[in-house]
Order: C-alpha cells, then sequence, then structure tokens
C-alpha cells in the first residue's frame, strides 16, 4: 500500500525524521490558509499522488508571495500530473501540501528496501539527490553505497556516519544525519514498509540535515497490524477494478488487453498472460482467485473483469490443488448466468475432480469452449477475441 | 532415494486444528503411506485430544519427543506461522514446511536471521509443499497428477508446479520429488538449494526448474548449474508480460527499478546452458527432448 508524501512526512515526524513545516490543503482556500498559517516568505505548493516524478511533472512549485500560493494552488488541483511514473494517462490532483520554503545546501539520496538475497533491510544511500536513483545506480553504480542492517541491533550509530560521511554530509551535520537514519530504519522496521525513500535528503545553509520528501510503501501483508497506516489509504489513487477484486480476496491487476483472465495461482496467472501473447494475443488483466475461491467469489470476478468495456473474450484456466475444479465449474456458470455472458468463454479445468467440473460445464447449456491444455486455450482465447 | 522426504518421514501438523490444516492433513494421510507418516499435530491448549486418531500436543517439542517426529509442516495463521516456524525451529526439527500465505516480511527477516546457523532446513513459506510419488506428500498439492518416476520439478508457483507435473506424467514421465519453494520475497530453501539435492540424488535424471519475476534466485541459480550440475535442466520463467511495479499476486513477484524481469532471467539461464520455453504448456515436451 502507499500513501502520500505529507501522510509519509507525519509518520517520519512521529519516529524523530526532521521534516520542513507543512499543512495539507484540499482547496485553494485552504492551500492560502495554510501558507497564512505556516508564515515566512517562501512556501512551496506540491502536489500529492502516489507517483514520483512530481517536480519534473511540473507539480511542484516554488511561490513567493501568497498570491502566488493561490495562482499555484488553482493550477495543480483538478490538474492531470503526468510523470514517467504516472503512466500517459496521468493522474488528477486533488490533495496538495503547503510547506515551509527550505535553504537547500546539498541534495542526497537514501532509500531502504528488502533485499532478498542477505534477507535483510538494506540501506541505500548516495551523494546523487534528487536525480533518479535508477539512472544513478544505472550509469554511476560506485556513487550507491548499502548496508545490510542486522535486524537484532537495527542501523549502528557506526554504520550511520560511515554512510553519512560516504554521501558528503558535512563533518558538522554527521551527528545529525545519523540519528536521522537510525529513526529511519525506526519507520521502516516498526511501521512493516516494504520501500522507504527520502530523495532529497537535504543539509540546509546552517547545517541542519532534513527529509524534504518522503515515499513510503507498505507490507500489505502487515497492514493488519496497523490501523494508523490503514487510515491513510488514498482510494481515489487506486484502480477501481483493483479496489473491487480486493474486497472479494482476490488479486487483479488491469493490464490494456482484451481477454479477460481468471486463474488460480498467481505464477498460472502469469503464465496464462504469458501464453496468450506467444499466441498473439494480449490479455486485459491478470487475476488469481486464490486456493480458497467459492462460486461467489468467482461470480465476483467475472463481474469485475466484465466492467472492462475492453473484453472481447474470457479465459479462465484452472489447475485445482486446493481449489476443486467442480467448485470453479459451478462458479463459472453461476457467474455466466448471472451476468448474461455475451463474450466467448474458453475454460480448461485440470486437477481435483477435473471430471465433475467439465460435466457441470457441459450440463450448464452455455456455450462454453472447452479446452484440452493450456496453449489450446490461449489459442482457443485469442481466436475468440479476434472474432474467429 | 528422492529428496527431502520419503515414504519414512515422520511428520508433524502445525496448526492441525484449523481448516486448511485438517483438510490437507486428511488429504495427505490418505496418499501413498501418508498414514503411517504424519503422526502427530501441534494446536497450543489441545493437547491430549486428537484429530482424527493422529494425537495432538501442545507445543511442538512434546510432539517431537512423543512420535520422533523430524518434519513439520505449518498451516497456522500469518500473524502465529513465523513464531510456529521459530517453534519447530527451536525444537530440532530438521524440516520444516510452511504453507501459509501472508506473513509479514519483517516476521520472515527476524525468524531468518534466527535460524542462523541451525540446522533446520525451511521451505516456504507462501508454498505448495513437496511430495515424493507414491511415498509421501506434504502440503497442499493434487496427489493424483504425479507418478513416480525419475524426474526433478522446482519452482516457486504451486500451480505452475502441478502445471508441470501434470505434463510430465501425461507424457509417461514420472517425478523423483516436485518442491514448490514459494512465492515470498523472504525465504527458506531456494532454485539452487533444491537443484543440488536433485544433483546428488541418484534416482532422478533430470530437472525442470520454474521460475517468476522478481529477486535474482533463478539467475543464481543457472550460473552454479553451468559450472556444477551433471544432469539436463530445462526452465520457463513467468511474467514476460507482467507491468513493472506491481505485485503479481505473489509478495515476491515484482519488477522493481528494472530488476527482476522474466526476460533477464531467461536470458542468463539460456546462457548458462539451460534450455527454456517460452510456452509453459510445453515444459513436459522440453524436458523429454533433452533425455
Amino acid at each position: 500500500m502507499n500513501i502520500h508524501e505529507y501522510q509519509g512526512k507525519e509518520i517520519f515526524r512521529k519516529f524523530g525524521v526532521p521534516t520542513p513545516r507543512g499543512i495539507p490543503a484540499f482547496s485553494v482556500d485552504e492551500a492560502v490558509k495554510a501558507a497564512n498559517e505556516l508564515g515566512g516568505k517562501v512556501w512551496v505548493v506540491k502536489a500529492q499522488i502516489h507517483a514520483g516524478g512530481r517536480g519534473k511533472g511540473g507539480g511542484v512549485k516554488v511561490a513567493k508571495s501568497i498570491d502566488e500560493v493561490r495562482d499555484y494552488a488553482k493550477k495543480l488541483l483538478g490538474m492531470t500530473l503526468v510523470t514517467h511514473q504516472t503512466g500517459p494517462a496521468g493522474k488528477v490532483v486533488k490533495r496538495l501540501y503547503i510547506e515551509e520554503g527550505a535553504d537547500i545546501k546539498k541534495e542526497l539520496y537514501v532509500a531502504m528496501v528488502v533485499d532478498r538475497v542477505t534477507q535483510r533491510v538494506t540501506l541505500m544511500a548516495s551523494s546523487e539527490g534528487g536525480m533518479d536513483i535508477e539512472e544513478v545506480a544505472h550509469k554511476t553504480p560506485e556513487k550507491i553505497h548499502r548496508v545490510a542492517i542486522d535486524p537484532a541491533t537495527g542501523l549502528k550509530d557506526q554504520e550511520a556516519e560511515d554512510i553519512a560521511r560516504k554521501i558528503g554530509v558535512p563533518e558538522p551535520s554527521v551527528a545529525q544525519a545519523r540519528d536521522l537514519l537510525k529513526n529511519f530504519y525506526k519507520v521502516f522496521d516498526e511501521e512493516d514498509c516494504s520501500l522507504a525513500e527520502i530523495n532529497p535528503l537535504i543539509v540546509t545553509g546552517d547545517g541542519k540535515v532534513i527529509a524534504l520528501d518522503a515515499k513510503l510503501n507498505f507490507d500489505s501483508n502487515a497492514l493488519y497490524r496497523h490501523k494508523d497506516v490503514v487510515a491513510y489509504r488514498d482510494l481515489d489513487e487506486e484502480d477501481a477494478a483493483e479496489i473491487e477484486a480486493s474486497k472479494f480476496d482476490l488479486t487483479y491487476i488491469s493490464l490494456d488487453g482484451n481477454i479477460g483472465c481468471l486463474v488460480n495461482g498467481a505464477g498460472l496467472a502469469m503464465a496464462t498472460m504469458d501464453t496468450i501473447k506467444l499466441y498473439g494475443g494480449s490479455p486485459a488483466n491478470f487475476l488469481d482467485v486464490g486456493g480458497g475461491a467459492t462460486a461467489e467469489k468467482v461470480t465476483e470476478a467475472f463481474k469485475i473483469m466484465l466492467k472492462n468495456p475492453e473484453v472481447k473474450a474470457i479465459l479462465v484456466n484452472i489447475f485445482g490443488g486446493i481449489m476443486k475444479c467442480d467448485t470453479i465449474a459451478n462458479g463459472v456458470v453461476t457467474a455466466a448466468r448471472q451476468v448474461a455472458l455475451k463474450v466467448p468463454l474458453v475454460v480448461r479445468l485440470e486437477g481435483t475432480n477435473v471430471d465433475l467440473g467439465k460435466q457441470i460445464l457441459k450440463d450448464s447449456g452455455l456455450p462454453i469452449i472447452s479446452a484440452s491444455n493450456m496453449g489450446d486455450a490461449a489459442e482457443k482465447a485469442v481466436a475468440a477475441a479476434k472474432g474467429k | 532415494m528422492s529428496i527431502l522426504i520419503n515414504k519414512n518421514s515422520k511428520v508433524i501438523t502445525q496448526g492441525i486444528t484449523g481448516k486448511t490444516g485438517q483438510f490437507h492433513t486428511k488429504m495427505c494421510r490418505e496418499y501413498a503411506n501418508g498414514k503411517n507418516c504424519f503422526v502427530a499435530g501441534v494446536t497450543p491448549g489441545k493437547g491430549g485430544q486428537d484429530f482424527e486418531g493422529i494425537p495432538i500436543y501442545n507445543t511442538v517439542a512434546d510432539a517431537k519427543s512423543a512420535t520422533g517426529a523430524t518434519v513439520s509442516v505449518i498451516y497456522v495463521p500469518p500473524p502465529y506461522a513465523a513464531a510456529a516456524i521459530d517453534e519447530a525451529v527451536e525444537a530440532g526439527i530438521e524440516f520444516v514446511i510452511c504453507i501459509t500465505e501472508g506473513i509479514p516480511v519483517r516476521d520472515m527477516i527476524k525468524t531468518r536471521y534466527k535460524m542462523q546457523g541451525k540446522k533446520t532446513l525451511l521451505l516456504g513459506p507462501n508454498c505448495p509443499g513437496l511430495i515424493t510419488p507414491d511415498e509421501i506428500k506434504i502440503g497442499i498439492m493434487p496427489g493424483h497428477i504425479c507418478r513416480k518416476g525419475r524426474i526433478g520439478v522446482v519452482s516457486r508457483s504451486g500451480t505452475l508446479t502441478y502445471e508441470a507435473v501434470g505434463q510430465l506424467t501425461s507424457l509417461g514421465l514420472g517425478q523423483s520429488s516436485a518442491v514448490g519453494t514459494g512465492g515470498d520475497p523472504v525465504n527458506g530453501l531456494k532454485h539452487i538449494d533444491v537443484l543440488k539435492m536433485f544433483n546428488d540424488d541418484p534416482e532422478t535424471d533430470a530437472v525442470i526448474m520454474i521460475g517468476e519475476i522478481g529477486g535474482s534466485d533463478e539467475e543464481t541459480a543457472a550460473q552454479w548449474v553451468k559450472s556444477n550440475m551433471k544432469k539436463p535442466v530445462v526452465g520457463f520463467i513467468a511474467g514476460v508480460t507482467a507491468p513493472p511495479g506491481k505485485r503479481m499476486g505473489h509478495a515476491g513477484a515484482i519488477i522493481s527499478g528494472g530488476k527482476g524481469t522474466a526476460q533477464e532471467k531467461l536470458s542468463v539461464m539460456e546462457a548458462c546452458g539451460i534450455k527454456v520455453t517460452r510456452n509453459p504448456a510445453k515444459m513436459g515436451e522440453l524436458l523429454k527432448s533433452v533425455l
């Protein structure tokens, strides 16, 4: 799960990671009020969307008067912001963050991720703040420094200080940077993050070390123990079909093709998409009904897939392990009847109770195209989507 | 012979009184020598009871000392599953299989840290388990699609394991063992570990390795295969069409920062002498072609 920058900074402040002062705003009036409340002479008006690259995309503006704050707020609220992370469709800005201006002397980069090889949280840091870090990693990998953090001790003083020096924090500010990094790890660990990034981390003219941005992603498996984080969820930032699917414990991801896929198991679901592509078609979605799907779940899965007007055919590919083929077959039949299915339906069933499942499909009287294996299923679905 | 488990394995089910634990313990018991293999269950507070004749103990240590079991399988719900692994490790269980999906990554980081220097092997979490056909199955795989034979199967995905096994069986090729390593980013046995075991197993002639996007386990395994494997290996990687930055169902199946793509994995595997197919319906045929 993702949250906004201003929410991330609220969490940062709770853990003692210094940030500039700022106030979120949902309207132009609120933006002006926020700027007045913050005081000072320079404000930054920042569009809040769940995507990086906001600065380059024109979503971050420096205002030198209250009038400018008002103008920028007017301009940004409701605008469609396109960045390299939003895709060409962009995202509509519905929230702003008004922040006091900062006197930036140095821009640095720090992030934390789970490293799968060492099975530890890894701190990554670079002197090249503000830049697209993927580009830095690609072009100048020697500028990225890493520490695999011992889960028993957390980030150690010495490690934090070494990293701070390596990325160019001036000596008088190293102690501050050390404390910030240690608290940053506490955020990651205690809040169950899957990714945390401060880009840029700045050193100000008077030597303060401050997080100028905050990007936090959370491990969705751990949200049950973080009610405060769940409260930050902004459904406007998520795909409607994906939200709907999650209510039924289905994993759905929207794609831009025209063959809807309903599969059990993440690996098989990906493989089904790949096979469709291999036979010249294009998947409209990834949909994993999981191990414990019921007829009701399958029906909901059908409804969600069919809300997409692009879908020209549906491919159901089930290899039953936990899931029984008769359960799936019942779900498919119920769903096809409930939604008055108008697009061709190709079904491939295999595994536990397969014969029972096939019989249920056959007895339904529905025009279901049966497939004998995955390749056959993909070929038939691709042909059906082309109207053949 | 086979890898990791055989008909003489003695298995404890942790979380035996839950719905999933009950269902699959029953299925595993009905498979091959399962009746003699599944000797104990553990559910705290229910010690002294039994599940269809299988005695239940309060702790893994109790179950182990009473039955001599060396293997445990875990169906405990996600918030408590990592602690269940810890308990099995502390009790000195040799091989732990964790089926549970949805364990927080932080819990697994701490559990793996505590496992350092311990002799316990872990399979999973978020995995289907493993099977040695006609001897024993531990986990949630459908037993009836398997046949005894000489092909090893290792995969991160459960349903793709079944897919490969099903294809092999229909081509008349049985399996020595089929192992699902699971879809989580922080886990126990990886492709390389299982390949090493298949390499050393005199009853395995060739291996299908199935991977998916995310991480670099497949690349690491491929490099090892190149200089060490004495048997043919064929492969498939799921997720050529997966968009970057999206978790494709499995917590570990994500392309991040341009890393962990299916294309990259396929290229490395090919460069290391592993024959790969882009068509998952052809995994069995490809394996047959290298025998």
